[in-house]
C-alpha cells in the first residue's frame, strides 16, 4: 500500500492543479488578512472559501483524477495487489496532497494570523471536508463509467450539500415552524457535512447569537463534550460510508 | 492452469462472454481469435480479474481466484492500449512496477535492452508515441519472468522490428515452457509460434484445437488461411 | 464633592473629641450591643476579630465601628445584622455573614434608613440575602465592599446593592457576585455608580427602575443573568462601562425601557447576546461605543424614537441591527461597520454609498429562531446579497449615510 501511495502522491504533488491550488489559497488567505485588520473578519472570509470553495475543488479534482488515471488503475489491477489496497491507496493520495494543500494554503496563515480556537476549528473543519468530498468523489466516480456523467454527478452532489440541502432545511422550518424543531435540526445537519462543520464554526464565532434563543438545544448539544465528540464522530462516518461503499464498488467493478 | 468454467458476463444487453469454457495448461501458446467485440479481451480480464464474471468461475492451478490477488503474482499482463500516470517518466514507471512486485525472484529485462528503452528512460509518459508506450507495455509483461504471459494485440502500434523483437522474446519464453495468451486478429506473423487456437465470435466459443486439429480440419497450413475458411463456412 | 468635603470635615472634628472602645475577646467589651449602648456621639468602636452573634444590632448615633482584620458579624441566617438609623455612620472593614432570609421582608445584611452622610467601607457580606439595603437614605457612600451570595434563582434570593427612594448615593469599587440583581436602584436620583464589577448575579447586573440624573461610569458588568436593565428612567448617563458575556434568550448588554434623555458612550460590549435592546427609548445619544463579537449589537423596536447612533463601531458582530418593524425614527450616522462593503471614491474617509445594517437574514431568524442555524450557509449569503441589492423585506430608511471607512477612534 505504501509504495502505491508514494506513486499517488509522487504523481500529484508534480500535478500542476494541486501546487496551482495551494498558491490561491495562499493568496486568498493572506490577501484576507491583509486587507482587514479584524482578524476574526479574515477568519469569517475563509470559512466561507472553507465551506464553498473546498468540497467543489476536492470533489471535482478526486473526481477528474480517478477517471484520468484509469489506465492507471487498469494497469495496476492487473497486477498482484489487492484491489482494496489500490482504491484505498488512490483515496490516500488524493486526501494527503487535498489536505497538504489546505494545511500550506489555509492551515499556515491562520495560524499565523488568527492561532485561536477558531482558527484551529476552522483548520480542522477544512481538513474534513477535504477528506470526506475525496471520498464522495471515489463513490461518485466508481459509479458511472463515463467520465462527464461522473463530473456532473460530483458537481451535483457538491450543489446539493450547498445549497439545496439548506433551501429544503429552511422550507421544513418554515413549514412547521410551529412545531419545536431544534432537535430535528441537529439530525438534520448531521446529515450534511458543510452543515456540521458550519454550525461547528458557528459555535464560536456566533455563540453570543446562538445563546439568544430560549431552545439552548443547540448549544447545549454541539457545546458539550459528548456533542462535540459526536460531531466529530460524524464527520468522520461521513468520510468513511462514502468510501467503504466506493471500495466495495471498486471492488466488483469491470476495468 | 487456468480452467475456466461456465464463464458468463453480460455488459448491460451485450453478452460479452456466454457460457464459455476453456482449459490453458502450461507450455501452450495460444492465440485467442475472433472478429471485433467477440468477447477476446473481456476473457482475458476475467482471467487478470479485471473483470467480475456474472456467473461461473476461473480457476488458476485449482484456485479460484474470486477474492484472490496473490496469483497475479505469476502472471505478466500486456494491455491492448497501455496509458500510465502522464508525468512518470519510463524510469519512474518501471521502478513503481518493480517496487510493487518485489517478490519477483528473477528480473529479465531482456526487452528494455532490445527496445533501447534505457536511452529515453527519463522521458515521460505523455510525451511517449503509442508505439513506444507499446514497447513499455512488452517490457513490463515480460520483466518478472511470469509463468503465465497474456498479451492482448502485443504487435498492434509496433514497427516490424520492434514487432520481431518481441517475437523472438516470445518464442523465448515459450521454449522456457511458458503459458503464453496472445490476442489478435492478424496473426500471420506469430503463426508459427502458436500452439493452440480458441476461437470465439459473440461472445461464445466457437472452438479449442490445437493447431495441427486445425491444419488437418481445414486442410490450410497457414493460420490465417485456416480462420478465413472457417469464417467463410459459418 | 460638596458632601464629601463635609464628610471629612466631620470626621476629622469628631476624632479629636472621640473615644475609642475596643469589643473582642480579652477586651474591654465582649459585646457589640453593650459597645454601641455604651458609645457616645462620635466614638469609635474596634472590634477585633472573633465571631459576633449578637444580631440585630441597631446603630441610632453618629459613630464609628471599624473591624480590626474582619471580624465576623453573623446573622445566623435569622436576623438583619446591623440597622443604621442616624446620620453620619461609618461602618468599615466588617464581614457580615448569614444574614436572614424572608420571603415577605426585605431583610438585609446591612441597612441605612433614613439617614444621610453613611458611610460603608471595605466591609465583606457573605450569604446575604440582600447585601446593604438603603431606604431614604442621603449622600451615602458605599464602598469598596466586596458582596458574595450563593443565588441561585430570582425567587429565593436578593439584591446586593439595593437603594429605594434616596438621593445622591455614590457607589463605588464594590464587587457583586451570586446575587438576584448586582445593584438595584428605585426612585434613587442624582447618584454615582462607579468602577464596581457586578459579575454573575442571577438576574441583573444592574437595575434601574424610575431613577433620573443618575450616572453610572467605568463599571464591568459580566455574564449576569440578564445584563443590565434602566427602565422607566431618564437623564441617566452611561460612560466608559463595560458590559460583556451576558448570554441568553433574554440577556441583553443593556436593556433601554422607556427611557429618554440618556446619553451612552464610551462603553464596550462584548460577546453579548444582544448588545443593547432598545424599547420606547427616545432621545438617547449613543456615541463612541464598541460593540464586538455580540449576537445582535442592537435590537431597535419600531416604538423608539429620535434616538442618535453615531460614531460607535461594530465590529465581528453576528448581526448590526434588527428591528421589528418598517418605522425607523432613529439616526444611525458616521458608524464603523466592519460588514460594509463599499467604497470611498474621494477619499475623505466616509463611504459613498449608505450602508443597510438590517440584513434580511436578521429578520428571518427574527421570525424563526431554529433558522438562525443556517446562517452563514451559502444560501443564507446569497438570500442577504439579494436583498442588499434589492431590500425588499428590510427597512429602507434604517441606513447609515456616513458609515466610516476606518474604525472610529475610540
Amino acid at each position: 500500500m505504501k509504495t502505491i501511495v508514494k506513486y499517488v502522491m509522487l504523481d500529484l504533488l508534480k500535478n500542476k492543479i494541486i501546487l496551482a491550488y495551494t498558491v490561491v489559497l495562499l493568496i486568498i488567505s493572506f490577501g484576507v488578512f491583509n486587507m482587514d485588520e479584524n482578524a476574526t473578519k479574515g477568519v469569517l472570509s475563509l470559512m466561507n472559501l472553507s465551506l464553498i470553495f473546498i468540497p467543489l475543488v476536492s470533489i471535482i479534482f478526486s473526481t477528474i483524477y480517478v477517471y484520468n488515471s484509469s489506465e492507471f488503475l487498469e494497469l495496476l489491477v492487473a497486477q498482484p495487489i489487492k484491489r482494496k489496497m489500490l482504491w484505498l491507496s488512490i483515496f490516500t493520495g488524493l486526501t494527503l496532497s487535498l489536505s497538504v494543500a489546505f494545511l500550506v494554503g489555509i492551515g499556515i496563515p491562520v495560524l499565523l494570523y488568527e492561532p485561536s480556537l477558531t482558527g484551529l476549528m476552522l483548520i480542522c473543519t477544512g481538513l474534513f471536508l477535504s477528506v470526506i468530498f475525496t471520498a464522495i468523489a471515489l463513490f461518485a466516480s466508481v459509479r458511472t463509467r463515463d467520465k462527464a456523467k461522473g463530473i456532473g454527478l460530483s458537481v451535483l452532489i457538491w450543489f446539493f450539500f450547498t445549497l439545496i440541502y439548506d433551501s429544503l432545511v429552511l422550507l421544513v422550518l418554515f413549514q412547521f415552524s410551529e412545531y419545536p424543531l431544534e432537535k430535528p435540526m441537529i439530525v438534520m445537519s448531521m446529515l450534511n457535512p458543510v452543515d456540521l462543520s458550519r454550525i461547528l464554526m458557528l459555535l464560536k464565532l456566533d455563540i453570543s447569537a446562538l445563546m439568544g434563543y430560549t431552545g439552548a438545544v443547540f448549544h447545549e448539544f454541539f457545546g458539550s463534550f459528548a456533542g462535540s465528540i459526536l460531531s466529530f464522530v460524524m464527520l468522520t462516518i461521513w468520510a468513511i460510508v462514502p468510501l467503504w461503499f466506493s471500495v466495495r464498488m471498486f471492488e466488483r467493478k469491470d476495468l | 492452469m487456468i480452467i475456466a468454467s461456465n464463464v458468463t458476463k453480460s455488459f448491460g444487453k451485450l453478452k460479452a462472454l456466454d457460457n464459455v469454457s476453456v482449459t490453458c495448461n502450461k507450455g501452450q501458446t495460444i492465440a485467442l481469435i475472433g472478429p471485433n467485440g467477440s468477447g477476446k479481451t473481456t476473457l482475458i480480464k476475467t482471467i487478470l480479474g479485471m473483470v467480475v464474471p456474472d456467473s461461473g468461475f476461473i480457476t488458476f492451478d485449482q484456485h479460484n481466484i474470486l477474492h484472490d490477488w496473490k496469483y497475479r503474482e505469476r502472471i505478466g499482463y500486456m494491455p491492448q492500449i497501455g496509458r500510465y500516470p502522464e508525468n512518470m517518466t519510463i524510469a519512474h514507471v518501471i521502478g513503481m512496477m518493480k517496487d510493487i512486485r518485489k517478490d519477483a525472484v528473477s528480473l529479465d529485462d531482456d526487452l528494455i535492452h532490445a527496445f533501447g528503452l534505457k536511452a529515453m528512460e527519463n522521458k515521460k509518459m505523455r510525451t511517449l508515441s503509442g508505439g513506444t508506450v507499446q514497447k513499455v507495455s512488452a517490457s513490463l509483461a515480460f520483466l518478472f519472468s511470469p509463468d503465465v504471459l497474456i498479451l492482448d494485440e502485443p504487435t498492434a502500434g509496433l514497427d516490424p522490428v520492434a514487432a520481431e523483437i518481441l517475437k523472438t522474446k516470445i518464442s523465448k519464453e515459450k521454449e522456457r515452457g511458458r503459458l503464453i495468451l496472445i490476442t489478435s486478429h492478424i496473426l500471420s506473423e506469430l503463426d508459427d509460434l502458436v500452439s493452440e487456437i480458441i476461437y470465439m465470435q459473440d461472445g461464445k466459443l466457437q472452438f479449442h484445437k490445437s493447431m495441427e486439429q486445425l491444419q488437418e480440419d481445414t486442410g490450410h497450413v497457414r493460420l490465417a488461411q485456416a480462420i478465413a475458411h472457417i469464417m467463410k463456412s459459418q | 464633592m460638596k458632601y464629601g468635603f463635609a464628610i471629612l470635615l466631620l470626621f476629622i472634628s469628631f476624632l479629636s473629641f472621640s473615644r475609642a472602645i475596643a469589643v473582642g475577646g480579652g477586651k474591654k467589651y465582649t459585646s457589640v450591643k453593650k459597645a454601641i449602648l455604651e458609645a457616645k456621639e462620635g466614638d469609635t468602636i474596634l472590634l477585633h476579630p472573633g465571631v459576633y452573634r449578637e444580631s440585630p444590632l441597631v446603630i441610632q448615633k453618629a459613630i464609628t465601628l471599624i473591624g480590626v482584620n474582619y471580624p465576623v458579624l453573623d446573622g445566623q441566617k435569622k436576623y438583619e445584622i446591623l440597622t443604621i438609623r442616624s446620620n453620619n455612620v461609618v461602618v468599615e472593614g466588617i464581614l457580615f455573614r448569614n444574614s436572614g432570609r424572608s420571603s415577605y421582608l426585605d431583610i438585609a445584611a446591612l441597612r441605612i434608613a433614613d439617614a444621610r452622610y453613611v458611610t460603608i467601607k471595605n466591609n465583606r457580606f457573605e450569604f446575604s440575602f440582600f447585601g446593604i439595603y438603603s431606604q431614604h437614605a442621603t449622600s451615602c457612600i458605599i464602598q469598596g465592599n466586596e458582596l458574595r451570595s450563593d443565588a441561585k434563582d430570582e425567587i429565593n434570593s436578593a439584591n446586593g446593592i439595593h437603594c429605594w427612594k434616596s438621593d445622591s448615593m455614590q457607589i463605588t469599587g464594590n464587587r457583586i457576585t451570586g446575587h438576584r440583581d448586582g445593584i438595584y436602584f428605585e426612585f434613587v436620583t442624582h447618584s454615582l455608580i462607579r468602577d464596581n464589577y457586578s459579575f454573575q448575579n442571577v438576574r441583573y447586573g444592574l437595575h434601574f427602575m424610575f431613577s433620573n440624573n443618575d450616572r453610572y461610569e467605568g463599571n464591568t458588568f459580566r455574564d449576569n443573568g440578564a445584563g443590565v436593565a434602566v427602565m422607566y428612567s431618564n437623564h441617566i448617563d452611561m460612560h466608559r462601562n463595560t458590559f460583556a458575556d451576558n448570554w441568553g434568550s433574554a440577556a441583553y448588554g443593556i436593556l433601554l425601557k422607556d427611557i429618554s434623555d440618556g446619553v451612552i458612550s464610551g462603553n464596550r460590549f462584548l460577546n453579548n447576546s444582544v448588545a443593547i435592546m432598545m424599547e420606547g427609548s427616545s432621545r438617547m445619544k449613543m456615541t463612541g461605543n464598541l460593540f464586538s463579537k455580540n449576537g445582535w449589537a442592537m435590537k431597535v423596536q419600531a416604538n423608539c424614537m429620535d434616538n442618535l447612533i453615531s460614531g460607535n463601531n461594530f465590529i465581528a458582530n453576528s448581526f448590526d441591527v434588527a428591528t421589528n418593524g418598517d418605522l425607523v425614527l432613529s439616526r444611525f450616522e458616521k458608524n464603523y461597520w466592519d460588514k460594509y462593503e463599499g467604497y470611498d471614491l474621494n477619499r475623505n474617509g466616509i463611504g459613498d454609498v449608505p450602508y443597510r445594517p438590517v440584513s434580511l437574514y436578521a429578520m428571518i431568524t427574527e421570525r424563526n429562531p431554529p433558522s438562525m442555524m443556517l446562517y452563514r450557509s451559502f444560501m443564507a449569503s446569497l438570500i442577504d446579497k439579494v436583498e442588499k441589492i434589492i431590500p425588499v423585506l428590510t427597512p429602507v430608511e434604517l441606513r447609515d449615510n456616513e458609515p466610516m471607512m476606518k474604525p472610529v477612534k475610540l
